[in-house]
């Protein structure tokens, strides 16, 4: 009897494993729950002059890319990745293909006139100066 | 093609952080062709290995953020490094590798007799 019920058992096992190898690979670097199935992944960086958000977006084709600045304060990205035009028998399958968008709010208001992007080694990077109003401004303090 | 876990000590890294690539893997009547993301690397920081039926790929991947406040981090940079245990006859010496927009095409050649060889039948 338990013999009649193994294969259906092991295709749950199997469906089980499917689905959490998907999870997996939604979310491949980060390993952060609150991210799974968002693409690309962003880093927002800073120094005095600039916000710097970056994304790792291998293979895109650059006519597909558009990068924008909503407002002051809001960048989007977004784009697509084409299938694979190779024929041939399937082995593995985890890059991901097909298009994204995603908008980022940015933590302080830039200048949009200014903003500029490059893609290199299949890594984005999107330079956006800070609104004058947002630099840190050093305060001279005088003496009497 | 099967992927091998492998323990982090017997690998061979420049830093501490290290990442499996997202791979495709394609066969074609000729050759094994590999696609590995590999965003931020140099075509020069990248080793391939076959030995043994045994695919290495080791990519190493500069820092890229010096001198910058992170102030939302979604994902770290690090080495790349994935092996895998080939079945296919691969001709070592014709295996070749390009590096465009951080992804790595790898072409894994058969070797001749393993090319399937159509034989004729001959009538009377």
């Amino acid at each position: 009897m338990l013999a009649r019920w193994a294969p259906l058992v092991n295709e749950f096992e199997r469906v089980r494993r499917e689905m959490d190898r998907m999870w997996e690979a939604l979310d491949p670097r980060s390993g952060r729950p609150g991210l799974a199935g968002t693409y690309p992944l962003l880093n927002v960086m800073e120094d005095d002059e600039r916000l710097y958000v970056e994304a790792e977006l291998p293979g895109i084709d650059l006519n597909k890319l558009n990068v924008t600045v909503l407002s002051t304060n809001e960048l989007s990205i977004e784009g697509e990745r084409r299938p694979v035009e190779i024929a041939g028998t399937w082995h593995r399958q985890e890059r991901g293909v097909g298009q994204f968008k995603r908008v980022v709010n940015l933590p302080v208001p830039v200048d949009a006139e200014k903003v500029e992007a490059r893609y290199e080694q299949g890594v984005l990077t999107v330079v956006l100066p800070k609104s004058q109003l947002a630099k840190p401004r050093q305060i001279a303090v005088k003496a009497e | 093609m099967t992927t091998q876990a492998t323990p982090l000590a017997t690998r061979e890294t420049t830093r501490e952080i290290v990442f499996t690539p997202r791979v495709d893997i394609l066969e074609k009547e000729d050759e094994l062709v590999v696609l590995a993301d590999l965003p931020g690397v140099k075509a020069d920081d990248v080793e391939v290995k076959f030995e043994r039926g045994e695919l290495t790929l080791h990519a190493k991947c500069s820092p890229r953020w010096t001198g910058r406040r992170g102030l939302q981090t979604e994902y770290g940079i690090g080495d790349f490094w994935r092996t895998f245990t080939v079945s296919e006859e691969i001709d070592s010496t014709k295996i070749s590798a390009e590096l465009r927009n951080g992804v790595l095409t790898l072409h894994l050649p058969k070797i001749e007799q393993v090319k399937p060889r159509k034989i004729a039948v001959k009538g009377e």
